[in-house]
């Protein structure tokens, strides 16, 4: 599972049937300091996640499948599973917001 | 998933059995400012994209879930057509 900002999302009428009245959602992956990096993917929202949220995305496909639309066996391989309250880093001095 | 645009078709007369009748589309993978990014890769269509267009796709084993699961040897499918580039929407 990978840390992620949502920083928006898409609108697609014409798609797979599994994912009709979900939310596909543009998630950036961060650090743990909450710092932005390279890597962005789409995901669908299981959590009723908003854009600027700190989420938890899982990239398997039975998971993602179970969380998102309930059942397994979608052509999905990203879900949002859950936002993320706060982190706590041994590390850091500050946490994120 | 990954935000992509079709930027070609391939055309296989000689493929497995369980493809046929698909089509298969050279898509170029965008980041969230639809930027490229990467190589060109091809895709499997399940819901009728054609070239120009901007889809989206899923990878690995869910990929051939839209078609036979068992039989379809896929590991790269477009799931859904994004109405246009006005609809990515982004901070």
């Amino acid at each position: 599972m990978l840390l992620a900002r949502v920083i928006g999302n898409v609108v697609a009428t014409q798609k797979n049937q599994r994912y009709e009245g979900a939310r596909v959602m543009i998630c950036r992956q961060i650090t743990p300091e909450g710092e932005d990096m390279e890597y962005t993917c789409l995901a669908l929202d299981s959590v009723s996640a908003g854009e600027g949220d700190i989420v938890i995305v899982a990239q398997e496909g039975w998971s993602a499948s179970t969380a998102a639309t309930g059942r397994p066996g979608a052509a999905i391989d990203s879900a949002i599973v859950g936002v993320v309250d706060y982190i706590d880093l041994l590390a850091a001095e500050n946490g994120i917001k | 998933m990954q935000i992509a645009r079709v930027i070609g078709t391939v055309v296989s007369t000689i493929k497995n059995h369980t493809l046929d009748g698909r089509k298969f589309l050279i898509v170029q993978t965008l980041d969230a400012e639809l930027n490229p990014k990467g190589k060109p890769t091809i895709a499997l269509d399940a819901v009728g994209a054609g070239v120009g267009e901007l889809v989206f796709w899923c990878r690995g084993k869910e990929a051939s879930f839209p078609f036979k699961r068992d039989e379809t040897p896929t590991d790269c499918t477009i799931v859904g057509i994004i109405d246009s580039d006005a609809h990515v929407y982004r901070k």
